[in-house]
């Protein structure tokens, strides 16, 4: 659907270029949910602002639906922006229009017959539950309210692509909850894909199927979500990923004996499971099957999207080589392993 | 008032039938300036306001950003407006006759009153539509807009209240500018003062004048304010 590739944009500012993004690739598929997180100032709205050509690249290419759209003309750019709808951190609707006119904005910019556009923009409305605020000012929607409007308004063109720039980074946690949760209905409903940016970890573990971080201009980490999440590679990706899920270790964990009262080696190591496996017996097999005890002392589960995902801090008891075969057993059966104290 | 209202409109008929160089009456005088301030306030926005949008529009990061454009402009306006209203009269006298056939009268008068107009006109446009958060132009621009469409559907209706209180200010301004024109022959309230007033000492018609101008503008700022929060309460 998307494909960005060695995308750079440098700023001049009098005295001084500013590199906002270093040869940046990535590849966003059709009907998913792509998200791409990041500090302020890490580049994310300047990315997401040249995939509609807001901001023009310096180099680089983004193909949508193979086509090259950074050579695009001013006409080709506007037609291709109809079907690119785009949402806001501060929504941007007009103060002049009711919630009923600004949906209906869109497509007076595209030319499209007003009973036709009249009967969208009120399907639309239906769909974003805002079916009774017609003929209210934005100013007297809430929040959350104003950024549906928003979402009604972005997919009035029938949008193939839907970009989100921080859409829910205004609002209040339940309010966020429920924006997303529109969001991935339209996901699935339309078809649509959607690809966001935001410094909120909780955004990615809620829709997103697949994440790339970006840090200093660069994207430093892609992948699956479920995968970025259970094994993190970089820094900054595990950072954003403790402001959701704590990975921490108690300290005190880290200093305890490296062998218990009776002489037995130890071993701490965390299991990370994903999905299906978290299901299992995976712990009474360790126990049975290579004697291996096993000291539970910390663990979490979570759900990212739709899928369980949790965090396990065990201390396994017993002889050296049994400790090693049982790990791998429990590696054998798809979970993650990492030996935090040997 | 009322008596202020109907006296007014008695003299109505008369303003349409004189020829005098000096207005006759208050009344005429009155219907004079009326007549000259409105003619010059709505053609000066003619030109005003598109002058403002491409201000606006050209300048630096702007829709139609175009250097060389928004600066010959800014300083032709510039230029303009530093000329003190006496003097452009003065000056412009060779133009205004070859317009209008001579530089005496109402209808003279509106030539160097909307001339001078036009550059104020399109700053207060320009000051209305910078205020325009950038981020509904981006949006706009999201969807597909054509600067045309941002032009027409989001700065000038967005900025509609501080519009309408710039034409309410450019009108006061223009009653003001008009009694200067009218003490170089330019008809109205300013030729009755300076005529009745000061050379035939005729106090009563001096603060007569006074009054009426007075009157005009508080109705005129009135009606502004009045327009502007029904549109800005509405949006409220």
């Amino acid at each position: 659907m998307i494909e960005i590739k060695d995308l750079t944009k440098i700023y001049h500012v009098p005295g001084q270029e500013i590199l906002a993004l270093d040869n940046v690739s990535l590849c966003v598929k059709k009907g998913e949910i792509f998200g791409i997180i990041g500090l302020s100032g890490a580049g994310k709205s300047t990315l997401i602002r040249c995939i509609n050509m807001l901001e023009k690249p310096t180099a680089g290419s983004i193909l949508i639906d193979g086509q090259e759209i950074t050579t695009f003309n001013n006409k080709q750019l506007r037609l291709a922006r109809q079907k690119i709808g785009m949402i806001f951190q501060h929504f941007n609707l007009l103060s002049s229009r009711t919630v009923f006119d600004n949906v209906m904005f869109p497509l007076e910019i595209a030319k499209v017959p007003r009973g036709e556009a009249g009967k969208r923009v009120t399907g639309l409305l239906e769909l974003v539950g805002l079916a009774d605020k017609t003929k209210v000012y934005p100013a007297q929607l809430s929040g959350g309210q104003k950024q549906r409007v928003g979402i009604a308004r972005a997919l009035a063109n029938h949008p193939k692509l839907l970009l989100c720039d921080e859409a829910t980074s205004a609002l209040d946690p339940q309010t966020t909850r429920s924006i997303l949760e529109l969001l991935k209905d339209i996901n699935h409903q339309l078809n649509l894909t959607i690809l966001l940016i935001t410094h909120d970890m909780n955004v990615i573990r809620q829709i997103c199927d697949r994440v790339a971080v970006i840090d200093n201009s660069r994207i430093v980490e892609a992948g699956d979500v479920l995968d970025v999440f259970s094994n993190p590679q970089t820094p900054t990706a595990r950072s954003f990923i403790s402001t959701v899920i704590n990975r921490e270790i108690p300290a005190e964990l880290l200093h305890r004996p490296e062998t218990d009262n009776n002489g037995a080696a130890t071993k701490l190591i965390r299991v990370s499971f994903i999905g299906a496996s978290a299901g299992e017996p995976v712990i009474s097999s360790l126990v049975q099957k290579y004697a291996v005890h096993a000291n539970i002392l910390y663990g979490n589960i979570d759900r990212v999207k739709d899928t369980p995902f949790g965090n396990l801090t065990l201390e396994l008891i017993g002889e050296s080589a049994k400790l090693d075969a049982g790990i791998d057993y429990l590696q054998s059966r798809g979970l993650n392993i990492e030996v935090l104290k040997a | 008032m009322t008596e202020i209202i109907s006296g007014l409109l008695a003299g109505l008929p008369a303003f349409f039938e004189t020829n005098a160089w000096v207005p006759e009456s208050v009344a005429i005088a009155t219907w004079e300036t009326i007549y000259m301030v409105a003619f010059s306030t709505g053609i000066s926005y003619v030109f005003g306001l598109p002058l403002g949008v491409i201000l606006v529009t050209t300048d630096e990061g702007h829709i139609l950003a175009n250097k060389g454009v928004n600066q010959i402009l800014g300083s032709i306006v510039n230029m303009v407006r530093s000329i003190p209203f006496i003097i452009f009269l003065i000056l412009i006298i060779p133009l205004t006759r070859l317009i209008v056939g001579t530089p005496i009268g109402t209808i003279a008068s509106i030539v160097p009153l909307t001339l001078a107009a036009i550059p104020f006109v399109a700053r207060l446009v320009e000051t209305a539509l910078k205020e325009i958060d950038r981020g509904l132009i981006e949006a706009a621009q999201s969807m597909g807009a054509s600067a045309w469409d941002i032009i027409a559907k989001v700065l000038i209706p967005e900025a509609k209240p501080s519009l309408i209180l710039g034409v309410a200010i450019t009108t006061i301004n223009l009653v003001g500018y008009s009694a200067m024109a009218g003490i170089v022959g330019g008809g109205g309230l300013g030729t009755l003062a300076y005529y009745y007033g000061y050379q035939r000492y005729e106090d009563v018609i001096m603060w007569v004048t006074v009054v009426v101008l007075i009157l005009l503008v508080q109705g005129v700022q009135m009606l502004g304010d009045g327009l502007a929060a029904r549109i800005a309460s509405k949006r409220r």
